[in-house]
């Protein structure tokens, strides 16, 4: 059973997506059967979101929206988990990084 | 005689040893000749870098640990070396095609112009090079103990995989405070200065100060034992300094005088002990205002405010509003063209000249306060007035919150002393909550002389009598008033004035938090 699944987070985080924060989105979204897919702009381009070197690639700053879609069996999951992650800014909140 | 060279200091420490050149060219590598070996031979030099970097893992903790865990990510990722295996299987030999996907990807990191996106270039440089050292069978490049690190710029992992067991110290001619080098040196304690420009490339030896910036290449006798005394003494002074610096600041007469520190970022904190202070006396909100940047909106500034209240658990966090203007451009906000900024719209005359951006502040901070000991304080009031009415726009930042049914609290709004017009009659500005004497900029209005001059840097001088008077009649009025009244400013960091300053009554400063142990050591003695 395939579906498919968007949304969109502003990321909130201090310095953006950067290094340890890439880490732990492509674990996440590697731990997805579904193709997961992140965006700077609504319109892509898209890229792998399992892949660390295309994400910090992007080089996402902080206040700038990430655009999430997926397809697959767990294409909701996958989507949801991943804003939730960027939600908790990557669980790093009062630590100061 | 030795030359003296400055940069910028990365990390406090002296230390003087030989010169350790980084980055050795590697050895010469031979192509195989076979596309298929070519690619055998990249992929297991990927998959011996990563078991490198595994063990080095086992050794490291904290912030190391996440340096290492990016580049396993990195190397581990089949994305990284595509492009070097595509062209590989068109016969470019495998050293090549890696070198030329890597500094690829290095080159996007070094066009970003965002600071942190920058400083990876040294992590994707660092990946680049050990994968290269197991393909021309190299193998990894330890480090020898009690030396001086000198190059261009450094890898982490250099860093990690050196010895410095013996000591030893950092000095780049390129290199940035922010990188994760700096980060694990300040971690570590291990002297570091960036940004030097030019060496001479003949030196052997150096002698590094990682407080001041400064490089002294092959030292002579005379300098050598110079600098060892300084050395012996630097580090005597520190370790005696350092047995004061959690415990509370008491004059022999038992007097408690609060050390509370300033700061300027949410990074800083990292590196504090929130039990080495009695909280912050001035958290200067002018980070989250990069020049060219846009401003940053409501959310972005109470998520910024809540960190540091949140970190202070309890202990009181004095948050100043904008204080823009004078030497602090930023584009969009500051008049262009002023012809003389200090005495300009700056401080709270900028904030009340742009409500909204000092409502979306007043707003942040309202919210900010639900979560600990919020104080507010406005910079550069000068009549009573400005103080009515950014306590008016404050109330009315509060109202509003609370109809939206956000959480807020109304913090106590207090001043900034720093026009003599505001220390010669205190008495006008009844309505703070609280005084904080700013002696920087209050010595340059009273000496009328700016200390980024080196011309007129003599006559900037706090210990001035006119300004020690006007800070011991504020500190006075503050007591027959009930006002609360604290200093803030680079005088309370040099023990040479505190004498001065306990005596006009003052019982809190505020300093930089690489003066806390210093400051409470220097007032025991008094």
């Amino acid at each position: 059973m395939s579906e498919t699944a968007n949304g969109s987070v502003v990321i909130t985080h201090d310095v953006g997506l950067h290094a340890r924060p890439s880490v732990k989105l492509t674990k996440l979204a590697k731990g997805f059967a579904s193709t997961l897919e992140i965006a700077g702009t609504a319109d892509g381009p898209w890229i792998d979101a399992k892949s660390i070197v295309k994400v910090m690639a992007m080089k996402a700053k902080q206040n700038s929206t990430l655009f999430v879609r997926a397809a697959g069996a767990d294409a909701h999951a996958a989507v949801d988990a991943v804003i939730s992650l960027v939600h908790r800014d990557f669980d790093e909140a009062g630590d100061g990084h | 005689m030795g030359t003296s060279h400055h940069g910028m200091g990365a990390s406090d420490g002296m230390f003087l040893g030989p010169v350790r050149w980084l980055g050795q060219p590697m050895a010469e590598r031979q192509s195989t000749g076979s596309a298929e070996r070519e690619r055998s031979e990249l992929q297991d030099a990927i998959a011996q870098s990563v078991a490198d970097l595994a063990t080095l893992m086992e050794r490291v903790e904290g912030e190391a640990q996440d340096i290492l865990g990016f580049q396993v990510a990195m190397l581990e990722d089949e994305a990284l070396a595509a492009p070097a295996l595509t062209v590989i299987d068109g016969g470019t030999p495998a050293h090549v095609a890696w070198t030329d996907a890597l500094d690829g990807e290095i080159a996007g990191y070094e066009a970003s112009d965002d600071d942190y996106f920058r400083a990876r270039a040294a992590d994707l440089r660092d990946i680049r090079d050990r994968v290269l050292r197991h393909l021309s069978g190299d193998g990894a490049a330890a480090g020898s103990t009690g030396a001086v690190l000198l190059g261009e710029d450094i890898a982490p992992t250099t860093f990690l995989e050196t010895d410095w067991s013996g000591g030893g110290a950092i000095v780049l001619t390129r290199g940035s405070t922010t990188s994760h080098v700096a980060m694990l040196a300040r971690a570590r304690g291990i002297p570091m200065v960036v940004g030097l420009g030019e060496l001479p490339d003949h030196a052997a030896i150096l002698a590094v100060d990682g407080g001041s910036g400064t490089v002294l290449a092959d030292p002579d006798a005379t300098q050598r034992n110079d600098f060892a005394n300084a050395l012996a003494v630097n580090a005597r002074t520190r370790s005696l300094e350092e047995q004061f610096r959690l415990a509370s600041a008491t004059r022999r007469d038992g007097t408690r005088i609060d050390i509370l520190i300033n700061v300027a970022g949410v990074e800083e904190l990292d590196h504090i002990d929130p039990a080495s202070c009695d909280g912050i006396g001035l958290m200067r909100s002018e980070f989250l205002f990069r020049d060219g940047a846009p401003l940053p909106d409501e959310e972005t500034q109470y998520r910024a405010y809540r960190r540091f209240v949140e970190w202070a658990g309890g202990k009181p966090v004095t948050i100043r509003t904008l204080d823009i203007g004078g030497d602090k451009p930023v584009r969009g906000l500051t008049p262009d063209g002023e012809a003389n900024p200090f005495l300009g719209l700056r401080g709270v005359r900028l904030t009340l000249a742009r409500e909204d951006v000092y409502r979306t502040q007043l707003r942040a901070l309202a919210r900010a306060a639900v979560h600990g000991n919020l104080k507010v304080m406005v910079p550069m009031v000068t009549v009573p007035d400005e103080l009515a009415r950014s306590a008016a726009l404050f109330d009315a930042c509060v109202d509003e919150l609370r109809q939206q049914g956000i959480a807020c609290e109304r913090p106590p709004l207090g001043i900034m002393v720093e026009v003599p017009a505001v220390a010669v009659m205190p008495q006008l500005f009844d309505a703070a909550a609280f005084f904080s004497i700013g002696s920087n900029d209050l010595t340059q209005y009273v000496t009328a002389s700016s200390r980024d001059d080196a011309r007129v840097a003599a006559l900037n001088d706090p210990s001035h009598p006119a300004v020690t008077a006007l800070i011991t009649k504020v500190a006075q009025y503050g007591r027959e008033a009930g006002i609360p009244v604290s200093l803030c400013g680079d005088m309370a960091s040099e023990p040479k004035h505190l004498p001065t300053l306990l005596d006009a009554g003052l019982t809190a400063l505020s300093v930089a938090p690489s003066r806390i142990a210093r400051l409470k050591a220097a007032i025991a003695e008094l």
